[in-house]
């Protein structure tokens, strides 16, 4: 009964505010929760648009753009927000993405030319560890080292993928071989980086695969500088994360103004602090306090879309057969 | 044969109603599957891997069925025959495990049997190095972790449905231990083992995250992660139709096998007078109780409390959000409770009446299916034409019930068998129609059972974080969904809080109706 009448509400309310247009986004759950950027984006946007902005969580990564492609054309997404480069060529090929006409002064390490999705954040790939203990140095070190590492599963998690691309970029088909080094450091794969995370905080490994921005949210938010991220100098992988528009679309216009506010400060300023990830343009009053303590790497490293997702299946096939055995 | 021997029992009441409940549940089960083979552009094959993954799946799945049957048998016994102080708040949390999100159990398990856990800070004091946890061991550990509670209550309630005047019988005939096997035991357990047996095996047959985590790598692969893969990694359709419907084989086999080697022979009318027991009064008999008593009692407790203290920190500053989310949960829990009633009562009546196998098999479907195939065929179902957040909540609770309904059934069938067994011919005697029988005999007299199966879904469908994930809408989160959330936001004490909490309002809405169900009765 209580639900019906919610229901009915919802309906009511829906109806009220029909004549204001609505721009649906479609992203990951932890954008939209109120510790992520979701809720002081949606305000900073719908002061600026006069429209009803609506985060839909609809999964993370690959499930995200699963999710678009189950729908189709149908969808009621106009935007969406979340994918990375390791996904943005399969986007691609489902013809489901408008071409967009972005532009900003990006502040990557790389340079960026995409002609469909534009960027709003970034990471390197990193370890986690206790500040206070010895790390290796980069991938080969950390195989011959007796430190264990939590990893999480390419076939369900982004950093799990990201760890196959930055072993693959780095070596290239010495690949299986570091696979198989690295294979009695790892402690064990989980499905998703909170589990992994979890491990890490409870003292099951030494390190973990995060970001080298993890610090920064002990830093920031709980006041602890107990936690790093080590350097390797082979590089580190990145993460681009980015939106594109829908091409079947009901907002295009609005759509298009949402994805240049998406570089604007508004948007950006909110990024560091709530997705704990580089802002893709620098906001005019510069990073947060206690992002200079995060460490930077010499060189990043980054397959193009193609060469991503072409390698992906080759690449699994090699780590599931190196820590197989 | 024997089947012929047994006595019929008289229709007293209806059974198409059990048979349309067990038509839907398929319905919905198959359904979904096709929904979804049917989106695919081809159906594809067994590739390599998959047949690895089958295969350390059925390892696993036979191995933890196994042993937490064949360690539930003298726990079960050993609570049956004493009476302790705790011993019913013992039982209700016994519970426990089995509705804990998945990753805040991972996490109490690893505190205590990880590297850094108790157990090998404790071997560490002794000078011995960290207890392994990560493999094959550390999958069954985990699962028997999560499923000999499940084992233990109803072998434990199989021994409460052996009538009191049984064991009267075998006290004056001084029945030794061996006698007693033969008598009480052997009988009651060639009835319930096997079914229970079936329903973990099913449930272990669906893990993911529990055997990768705990496997320690990707040879820890099972089919549900496949299926997993299938959906995000490649979004292959055709493959996670094809993956699921071999989940879905291999649980009806065992469902059929399950069936086979159970038999139903009952043990006669009783009083329903107050079971006394005089066996197991020496020695020997109370030292070997108590030991699987607290075996039992640590290997599932430690780890609850591992979680209770990471929690407590967290509960004090719980966000608002949480308590929205509590909100929610309570919501589809009852929604899901009132549905299992609604299909688990009457299908269980006609699987008493003798209509078992239809029942049987539907109720175990709900274990087999994939909950991402379900959740993602209901919503290629009705994306079309109903708006998927609409349905979020009693979607999510019609999925709950599915998974809840073979737990539900393994508790309701014995004792509606019984009952209608001894008391049909009276009430056709006495031209009673079917709604008084279900009013007078037969709902007062399966009261407990209710209560328990009530209970278990409730808490189940409260810890269960299920399809909503496919359905939600960001202002619309259930409690599991919001302790991942908190995860994903670096914000672990937060989510442990509310974890602990979650489990506090699962096993206080698990006690009200299990212990509703048995006021005025001894349990």
């Amino acid at each position: 009964m209580k639900s019906l009448i919610l229901a009915s509400a919802t309906l009511v309310a829906t109806a009220a505010s029909a004549d204001t247009p609505q721009l649906v986004v479609y992203t990951y759950d932890s954008f939209v929760s109120e510790w992520g950027p979701g809720p002081a984006v949606e305000a900073a946007f719908e002061a600026t648009c006069d429209c009803d902005l609506k985060f839909v969580g609809a999964g993370d990564g690959a499930a995200l753009l699963a999710r678009i492609k189950l729908e189709g054309e149908r969808s009621d997404a106009d935007i969406v927000l979340g994918l990375d480069t390791n996904l943005t060529a399969a986007a691609k090929e489902t013809g489901l993405f408008a071409p967009m006409s972005v532009t900003a002064e990006y502040a990557l390490p790389i340079e960026w030319k995409d002609t469909h999705f534009a960027p709003y954040d970034w990471g390197y790939f990193a370890f986690v560890h206790n500040a206070d203990a010895d790390v290796p140095s980069n991938l080969k070190a950390l195989g011959e080292s007796d430190v264990k590492i939590v990893i999480q599963d390419p076939r369900s998690s982004t950093p799990g993928l990201g760890l196959l691309m930055w072993v693959k970029a780095a070596y290239a088909d010495e690949a299986p071989a570091i696979w198989e080094s690295l294979s009695d450091n790892i402690v064990t794969v989980t499905k998703g980086w909170s589990e992994a995370y979890g491990l890490f905080l409870e003292g099951e490994a030494d390190m973990v695969l995060s970001y080298t921005t993890s610090p920064a949210y002990h830093l920031i938010a709980e006041n602890d500088d107990s936690k790093a991220a080590a350097l390797f100098d082979e590089g580190h992988y990145m993460q681009v994360e980015v939106a594109g528009k829908l091409a079947a679309s009901d907002q295009p216009e609005l759509a298009d103004q949402f994805l240049q506010f998406m570089v604007s400060d508004a948007f950006q300023s909110v990024i560091p602090t709530t997705n704990w990830m580089y802002p893709a343009v620098t906001p005019s009053e510069g990073l947060p306090q206690g992002f200079e303590t995060l460490v930077s790497p010499e060189k990043s490293l980054l397959l193009p879309e193609e060469e991503a997702a072409s390698i992906r299946a080759e690449a699994l096939d090699e780590w599931r057969a190196a820590l197989s055995q | 044969m024997a089947r012929s021997a047994q006595p019929i029992t008289l229709p007293v009441v209806a059974i198409w109603p059990g048979t349309c409940a067990a038509l839907g549940v398929a319905l919905l089960v198959l359904g979904t599957l096709v929904a979804v083979a049917l989106r695919a552009d081809d159906l594809s094959g067994f590739a390599a891997a998959d047949w690895a993954a089958l295969r350390f799946t059925l390892v696993q799945a036979c191995l933890s069925a196994f042993l937490s049957v064949a360690l539930a048998i003298p726990v079960a016994k050993a609570l049956a025959r004493r009476r302790f102080f705790g011993r019913r708040v013992l039982i209700t949390l016994l519970g426990a495990p089995f509705i804990l999100p998945v990753i805040v159990a991972i996490l109490g398990l690893l505190a205590v049997f990880g590297r850094s856990g108790w157990m090998s800070d404790l071997l560490g004091l002794a000078g011995l190095p960290p207890v392994q946890i990560y493999g094959l061991h550390g999958v069954v550990i985990a699962h028997v972790f999560f499923n000999l509670p499940l084992a233990t209550r109803l072998i434990l309630q199989g021994w409460q449905e052996i009538p009191a005047e049984r064991f009267r019988l075998a006290a004056q005939l001084n029945a030794g231990p061996r006698a007693m096997w033969q008598l009480t035991e052997a009988p009651m357990l060639r009835q319930v083992v096997p079914g229970t047996a079936a329903v973990i095996f099913a449930i272990c047959l669906s893990s993911f995250a529990v055997a990768l985590t705990l496997g320690g790598g990707p040879k820890a692969t099972t089919i549900e992660l496949a299926i997993y893969q299938a959906f995000h990694f490649d979004f292959d359709l055709g493959r996670a139709a094809m993956l699921s419907g071999v989940q879905l084989v291999l649980t009806v086999v065992a469902a059929f096998l399950a069936l086979k080697a159970s038999s139903s022979e009952g043990f006669g009318a009783g009083l329903d007078r107050a079971v006394i027991r005089w066996d197991g009064k020496g020695t020997c008999a109370r030292i070997i109780d108590g030991f699987w008593i607290a075996a039992a009692a640590l290997f599932l407790m430690l780890p609850l409390l591992a979680v209770l203290i990471s929690g407590l920190p967290g509960l004090v500053s719980l966000p608002a959000s949480v308590w929205g989310a509590t909100w929610v949960s309570l919501q589809v829990a009852a929604l899901s409770t009132v549905f299992l009633l609604c299909v688990a009562l009457p299908l269980s009546a006609s699987i008493a009446l003798g209509r078992k196998r239809l029942g049987e098999v539907a109720g175990i479907l709900g274990l087999a299916a994939s909950p991402l195939v379900i959740g993602t065929g209901l919503f290629v179902m009705v994306y079309p034409y109903i708006d998927p957040f609409l349905l979020a909540l009693p979607v999510t609770a019609l999925v709950n019930m599915v998974m809840a309904l073979p737990f539900a059934l393994r508790i309701l069938v014995p004792r509606m068998r019984q009952v209608l067994h001894h008391n049909a011919r009276l009430a056709l005697a006495l031209d009673m129609n079917g709604r008084t029988f279900w009013r007078r005999v037969l709902l007062p007299r399966c009261r407990a059972q209710i209560g328990f199966a009530a209970g278990l879904t409730a808490a189940l469908s409260l810890g269960d974080l299920g399809v909503i994930a496919l359905f939600a809408d960001p202002e619309v989160a259930t409690l599991p969904l919001q302790v991942y959330r908190l995860m994903g936001a670096y914000r672990m004490e937060a989510a442990q809080g509310a974890a602990l909490l979650l489990f506090v309002i699962s096993m206080g809405a698990f006690w009200i109706l299990d212990r509703g169900g048995r006021l005025h009765a001894e349990a």
